[in-house]
């Protein structure tokens, strides 16, 4: 047992601060979140120069062979500097192509996330689905034509980072009723291609995500990942993977969060005394701080078991049960601390101008993402 | 970074499990998950069954009879200790007050009392609080007057855990009431048959017999019994309380009450389906069971900061928050789960009355003593804000 970063896990973690501290302060993340595209190239050519899109990829397909414990120093600063670039979401159209494809379509696919050039976005949630990852409306048939292509017709809502991202990982039912885990197939979708419309926005914690309407789309056969059908195990260990991203990031964020709380504690002077020697205050700092311990010890053991599935060490089902708690317990924390840290701020924390707003913004929507807390109690449940 | 215990560790595991399952008496460990009370025989016997195996108090250097064990181990005993049922060992003796001795007694002090300690002859308690003292400890009152070759104790300690079984007690005692509250204090260690104590029961609500009052009038006890010097007992105090504090989170206890709680719901029937199924309910046992697998997690990072440098942070205070409202909440559920019966508490005129059900009720309440006692949970908090986060 060894709960410290290995030498290398901490030269990662160290640079990963720097590169963040540098070009991504709150003033650098203003201007980011403010132009037209909301995204900073050079950020994430830094990133992807960093070789941090590599971490999790096997060395096989050019990745550097880590596991998602090797991605909870990077998503942590992720976390504390409110990183808007698209890098949670292009491993997460990674791990799917990984998961699902043969080794001719990673090769054709991989390469390209992991230097960077091609960003990924994940179209899975319909406007019915919620956060069930078996309810598939969206169709896609073999085209009339005979030449092994596909017909795409139907509705993704919220896909984050859809707006920047190159391609599409699309989930489209190719059998079954709506709600079968059976019958769903991946697709990777060129967002511009015809018959695909991409109705973008500003998410509420100033990410960029769209609504895509796909009115028959016209695919080639090779935009088929995997068998047809089958995709519904490779979608659920990848929507697993990013969901421990997920709760790694708010570890990050509650960090700040917290650390920014306690220094507004020590400065603050009112009745002539800064604020932090009440003892009302005090113990309300202190549940923040355990909260956030909390959550970042059960993000641990979710990277953990995640790691250990992936390996073939454990059985899904285990893996299953300790993301959900994870996520039960982060966003419970994402939760108390966010709305704790406004709070504590008094009425600064409610403006635009400080970063803790868009802190406990983000937390607060981190917590609604990939199965909020009653969805993750019941699939925790669901393996007793 | 790496989560997994190594295969030396897991065979230690392994070890202590086998060991334990096969030398916890039946009767003891009966009484243990029925929540029965233990009486001083039954501590007694099941403390030389331990000590003749060596496993009475890890923590102690090799020569004394410690296991020399890493902090990983120790962590490892004590939670297959609480899962598997055992009998506590009362820390008053082999835990507090050896450390005590270990660390500032004489050589002649811990000849004489150290192995009476270990091999279970003298039964230890604690004499800290006072009707005056709780969490404001320093403003104790007890007072010891130097006579010579003897101190002169008067005065009144309280919550005296198993006090009614000790044949020793440790006592802060003031000496010196003319400086500031926390000089003046002396560690005292007071045998329990001098004439002039007297030991009076406080009964708690659940009408269990725990705690005792203990009065001193003009008890007379051998400066020999002085450890550390006379004024140096609030340095004592607070070395004992940065002691051994990577237990208080009680993983162990908490996961074997968990899997009753499950198998007790499990069992019980609600609207004609198992009251583990019903959503509401089931809801309430999952996120305390989160909360404990997070917390199992917390305290292992304590645990391998203690391994990699030898010390922790005041922060450790976490465990003890978090681990008794854990234990509080569990025993929450266990009342739900006997619903209305949980009102049964002890029969009259009932052959077959059921025993168990008639603890729930009463360990709930007995259990709001964890956030209260050993430092209430708001000390925790102080102590984690002044000296953690620097409020």
């Amino acid at each position: 047992m060894d709960f410290q970063y290995s030498q290398e896990q901490q030269q990662l973690a160290d640079a990963v601060g720097r590169l963040f501290e540098k070009s991504y302060d709150f003033e650098a993340r203003k201007r980011i979140v403010g132009s037209v595209d909301g995204w900073s190239p050079d950020a994430w050519a830094a990133m992807a120069e960093m070789g941090l899109l590599m971490i999790p990829f096997a060395a096989d397909d050019g990745g550097f062979g880590g596991g998602v414990t090797d991605l909870i120093a990077t998503m942590e600063a992720i976390g504390a500097a409110l990183v808007v670039e698209p890098f949670a979401s292009t491993l997460l159209g990674g791990r799917l192509v990984a998961n699902a494809c043969s080794a001719a379509q990673r090769e054709a696919l991989l390469p390209g996330v992991i230097d960077g050039s091609t960003k990924l976005a994940f179209a899975h949630a319909e406007r019915a689905s919620r956060y069930a990852l078996n309810q598939v409306e969206t169709k896609a048939v073999k085209a009339a034509k005979g030449d092994g292509g596909w017909r795409l017709d139907g509705e993704k809502v919220v896909v984050l980072h859809a707006p920047m991202a190159d391609r599409l990982i699309v989930s489209a039912r190719t059998s079954g009723e709506a709600t079968d885990a059976g019958g769903i197939s991946l697709f990777v979708v060129d967002p511009k291609a015809a018959g695909v419309t991409t109705k973008t926005y500003r998410t509420v914690d100033n990410l960029r995500a769209a609504d895509i309407a796909f009115a028959g789309a016209t695919l080639p056969a090779d935009a088929l990942l995997g068998e047809p059908g089958a995709a519904f195990d490779a979608i659920d260990e990848a929507v697993d993977f990013a969901t421990v991203l997920a709760c790694c990031e708010a570890v990050g964020a509650m960090k700040f969060a917290n650390e920014a709380t306690l220094e507004y504690l020590k400065t603050r002077k009112q009745f002539g005394v800064p604020i932090g020697a009440f003892q009302a205050l005090q113990h309300r700092m202190v549940d923040m701080t355990i909260s956030a311990e909390q959550a970042r010890s059960i993000c641990l053991l979710a990277c953990a078991k995640l790691d250990a599935a992936a390996r073939g060490e454990i059985e899904a089902a285990e893996r299953r049960r300790v993301v959900s708690a994870a996520k039960v317990k982060t966003a419970d924390a994402c939760r108390h601390v966010g709305q704790e840290a406004i709070q504590l701020h008094g009425g600064m924390g409610m403006t635009q101008e400080m970063k803790v707003a868009h802190t406990f913004k983000r937390l607060t929507m981190i917590a609604q993402q990939y199965g909020d807390v009653d969805h993750h109690l019941e699939r925790f449940a669901a393996s007793w | 970074m790496d989560l997994n215990y190594s295969a030396e560790e897991l065979a230690f595991r392994e070890e202590v499990r086998t060991w334990l399952d096969a030398s916890i008496p039946a009767d003891l460990r009966d009484k243990v998950l029925n929540y029965r009370e233990l009486t001083k025989d039954d501590l007694v016997r099941w403390h030389r069954i331990l000590a003749k195996k060596g496993w009475v108090a890890p923590s102690w250097p090799k020569k004394w009879g410690g296991t020399d064990w890493s902090p990983v181990e120790r962590y490892i005993f004590e939670e297959e200790y609480a899962y598997a049922g055992a009998p506590p060992v009362a820390p008053f003796g082999p835990t507090m007050c050896a450390s005590v001795l270990l660390k500032f007694g004489t050589e002649a002090q811990k000849q004489r009392f150290l192995p009476r300690i270990y091999n279970g002859d003298d039964f230890w308690c604690q004499g800290y609080s006072e009707p005056g003292a709780g969490s404001d400890l320093a403003s104790l009152k007890t007072r010891a007057e130097r006579r010579g070759d003897h101190y002169l104790v008067n005065g009144q300690k309280t919550w005296t855990t198993l006090g009614h079984f000790g044949d020793w007690i440790f006592c802060l005692v003031r000496t010196d009431s003319s400086s500031k509250k926390q000089e003046g204090i002396s560690f005292l260690l007071i045998d329990m048959t001098t004439p002039g104590i007297t030991v009076r029961p406080l009964v708690l609500l659940d009408e269990g017999h725990e705690v005792n009052e203990v009065f001193f009038d003009d008890v007379k006890v051998p400066i020999e019994n002085l450890v550390h010097e006379e004024g140096k007992g609030w340095t004592v105090a607070k070395y004992l309380l940065g002691h051994e504090r990577l237990n208080t989170g009680r993983i162990g206890a908490s996961k074997r009450e968990m899997i009753k709680l499950k198998q007790m719901a499990a069992r019980t029937m609600k609207d004609g389906r198992p009251l583990l199924d019903d959503p509401r309910f089931r809801d309430k046992v999952s996120r305390v069971e989160v909360e404990l697998m997070a917390l199992e997690i917390t305290n292992l990072r304590f645990v391998d900061e203690m391994r990699r440098t030898g010390q922790i942070g005041a922060d450790v205070s976490m465990l003890k928050i978090r681990g008794t409202e854990i234990q509080q909440a569990i025993t929450e559920l266990l009342m739900q789960v006997a619903g209305p019966l949980a009102q049964s508490f002890r029969p009259i005129d009932y052959d077959g009355f059921d025993e168990f059900m008639g603890s729930i009720a009463a360990r709930y309440f007995n259990f709001r003593k964890t956030s209260i006692y050993a430092g209430s949970n708001e000390i925790q908090r102080n102590i984690i804000a002044k000296m953690s986060l620097g409020l």
